[in-house]
């Protein structure tokens, strides 16, 4: 368990390092000039070959990825023996000449607000897709499971933009209700904090739900019809432990599975909801570098989800392995 | 007395798109306690839904159920879904075909032993695991209290048919039906198994219902046998009776197509023509008559009248399902018959 665990962190690092080494590829390649960016509008061609130098952009890919891995595990200095030298901790993810700030602090400043959507959202829509899809499972055939799986399938046909601008219309312009979704620190003002994110989970939750009462629902039937919930209802047993103990537990692992990929990439930003809603979250904050031609901070948001999807991805081969003994992990 | 169980008139049938299922017809038996019956049958002839129905199973699915099964004096087909759960693993249990699909895949075999036992006993969860390891060990398990900690995965298959009996045994149940407990096992744990019942036979006076394929099985552990045959009990005895002095046509071609020891190595084995008939178009008349050799004996009554059971001899318990007189009967089996046994 332990060796497996290791192995997959390894290889799982092993795949970051990859990922980042595309990403600065097709930076590379991009026919976009960071130095000419940054150069301003009274610019001239040597500016920019000053520019250059001072960017270490004059040097060959290998050694500008070397020093940027180095710099994730020990930190750099950018503009070095310049007067506008940057300091850049480790881990250094780059530095964003445009907000004038590292991109590991960007990054660190925006996590709250991403982890605030993606673990309300989750939970939200796990009490909603798990409860209609056992209660569709179970009464199955009558009208609470052609509401259920009707309204399932027309959440799942919506889209972010759509759903949660009319969410918005009429909680927030029209009834009042609720204030205008953002981020406040949970911490400092934490109703303040629920009242603001009620929209992004519940526009979040209304659309992943779908797909988790669906996925339950199926796998609760198809569990339905196996030789094991026989033998369970020729024990004695009553139906409330049927349906829990044996029928849901055996339907649990696909769940589980989507659940944690679902929850990896939110992690790495729930772009949309955070750019319907106006969060400043990783979502909001790629959105803004790509727009911006900000090469660093792209970077550093496309590594950082990265990390999120693998991670939940090793998750998840551990927790396949507690939830089905017979899976073993070597 | 009455006896421990008691079926009259059981048919179960399920409606398809294709037409109505007529699983189970008519069948009547009874088994007494410390007694085995043997239901013997090709596949889809019955065996499965009739024991199913008997636990009850069907309750709640679109299978239609109707006649009379008595369970130590409890109406099973009328009493509601409630009042059969608290019979299910105590007064009666079952043991299934198929252990590994039969057991959980994602709990240990210790506690869904324990399990049983809990749902109908008061008492603490250690109490139940104690037990578990003591249904493990009764039932022949080496080092029951490490095996207990196993999934089913990590049993073999005689291991996995032995836990499922120990199971079906930890609440005592006075009536035991095994749907071929040992048609996936080989000779030797086949044996066991059935050494493994009858002990535990013996030991609670438990009634049996053995539902198997195999004649050789019945002939071995049964007192009593049923012959099914489209959903319907052609033939019912005791052992010594069906097995010596066989009645319907279909009970012959069972027995002669049993390889002999004794026989002539070089003789064909004599098997029965055709296959099972469909349970959604069952033949007109005796659902056997177009597999039948003897169809000429009798004329049209074969094809249109059902026949009724009717006892081989006035007040004994052998009962058949045929046209033919019994005259014609006894005239083939010893002249035909016979001579190949």
């Amino acid at each position: 368990m332990l060796k497996y665990t290791l192995r997959r962190v390894v290889s799982g690092t092993l795949v970051l390092g990859i990922v980042s080494a595309i990403v600065f590829a097709i930076f590379y390649i991009l026919p976009s000039d960071p130095a000419r960016l940054a150069c301003g509008k009274s610019c001239t061609p040597e500016l920019v070959a000053r520019i250059q130098v001072a960017l270490e952009l004059d040097q060959s890919l290998p050694v500008q990825y070397g020093r940027f891995i180095k710099g994730i595990f020990v930190g750099r200095t950018y503009l070095e023996n310049t007067d506008a030298a940057r300091e850049c901790g480790a881990p250094c993810l780059g530095y964003s000449y445009q907000t004038d700030l590292p991109v590991t602090e960007l990054l660190v400043d925006r996590l709250p607000a991403t982890l605030s959507i993606a673990v309300g959202a989750s939970i939200l829509w796990l009490l909603i897709g798990l409860s209609s899809g056992i209660l569709s499972a179970l009464r199955r055939g009558t009208w609470i499971d052609r509401t259920s799986q009707g309204f399932a399938l027309a959440a799942a046909s919506l889209q972010i933009y759509f759903v949660g601008l009319i969410l918005q219309f009429i909680f927030v312009d029209k009834l009042a209700w609720l204030p205008m979704p953002g981020y406040t620190s949970p911490f400092d003002y934490p109703l303040d904090w629920a009242k603001q994110m009620v929209l992004p989970w519940v526009t979040l939750a209304f659309l992943l739900s779908a797909i988790y009462s669906r996925l339950t629902r199926s796998g609760m039937i198809e569990t339905m019809g196996e030789d094991f919930v026989r033998t369970a209802r020729a024990k004695g047993l009553s139906s409330r432990d049927i349906n829990l103990k044996h029928v849901l537990r055996a339907a649990m692992t696909p769940i589980v599975t989507v659940f944690g990929l679902d929850l990896g990439s939110l992690l790495g930003g729930a772009v949309i909801t955070e750019y319907v809603f106006n969060i400043p979250g990783l979502g909001k904050l790629s959105t803004e570098a790509v727009t911006n031609l900000d090469l660093p901070v792209v970077t550093g948001t496309v590594l950082f989800a990265a990390f999120f999807i693998i991670t939940a991805n090793i998750v998840v081969d551990l927790l396949y392995s507690a939830l089905d003994p017979k899976v073993r992990l070597t | 007395m009455s006896a421990f169980l008691e079926v009259k008139n059981l048919s179960v049938a399920f409606p398809t798109e294709d037409g109505i299922v007529q699983a189970v017809d008519s069948l009547s038996f009874s088994v007494e306690k410390g007694k085995t019956l043997g239901i013997v049958g090709e596949s889809g002839s019955g065996k499965s839904v009739t024991s199913l129905a008997i636990l009850g199973l069907q309750k709640g699915s679109k299978a239609r159920v109707s006649g009379e099964i008595w369970v130590d004096g409890n109406e099973i087909i009328s009493a509601s879904e409630a009042e059969v759960r608290k019979l299910r693993g105590k007064a009666m249990s079952m043991i299934f075909q198929d252990a590994l699909a039969a057991l959980h895949p994602y709990y240990t075999v210790g506690h869904q032993i324990a399990e049983a036992y809990l749902v109908h006993n008061d008492v603490s969860k250690k109490v139940a695991a104690t037990r578990a390891i003591e249904m493990l060990d009764r039932v022949g398990i080496p080092e029951p209290h490490k095996r207990v900690n196993d999934y089913p995965h990590q049993f073999s298959g005689g291991m996995r048919q032995r836990a499922m009996i120990a199971m079906a045994l930890s609440c005592n149940p006075s009536l035991l039906i095994a749907d071929e407990p040992t048609t996936a096992l080989d000779v030797t744990v086949q044996a066991q198994i059935l050494e493994l019942l009858r002990d535990l036979q013996k030991e609670f006076g438990t009634a049996i219902i053995l539902i198997t394929h195999d004649l050789g099985v019945v002939a071995e552990t049964a007192d009593d046998v049923l012959l099914m045959y489209a959903g319907k009990q052609i033939e019912y005895g005791t052992v010594r009776d069906v097995l010596q002095v066989p009645q319907h046509p279909y009970a012959w071609g069972l027995l002669t197509s049993i390889p002999r020891l004794t026989g002539d190595p070089n003789l064909a084995l004599t098997a029965i023509q055709g296959a099972p008939p469909s349970l959604i178009s069952v033949p007109s008349g005796c659902a056997f008559h177009p597999r039948c050799t003897y169809v000429d004996n009798v004329g049209t009554a074969c094809t249109n009248i059902i026949p009724e059971l009717i006892p081989v001899s006035e007040g004994k318990h052998h009962s058949v399902r045929c046209h033919m007189s019994a005259k014609v009967r006894q005239d083939i089996f010893a002249n035909k018959v016979e001579p190949q046994l």
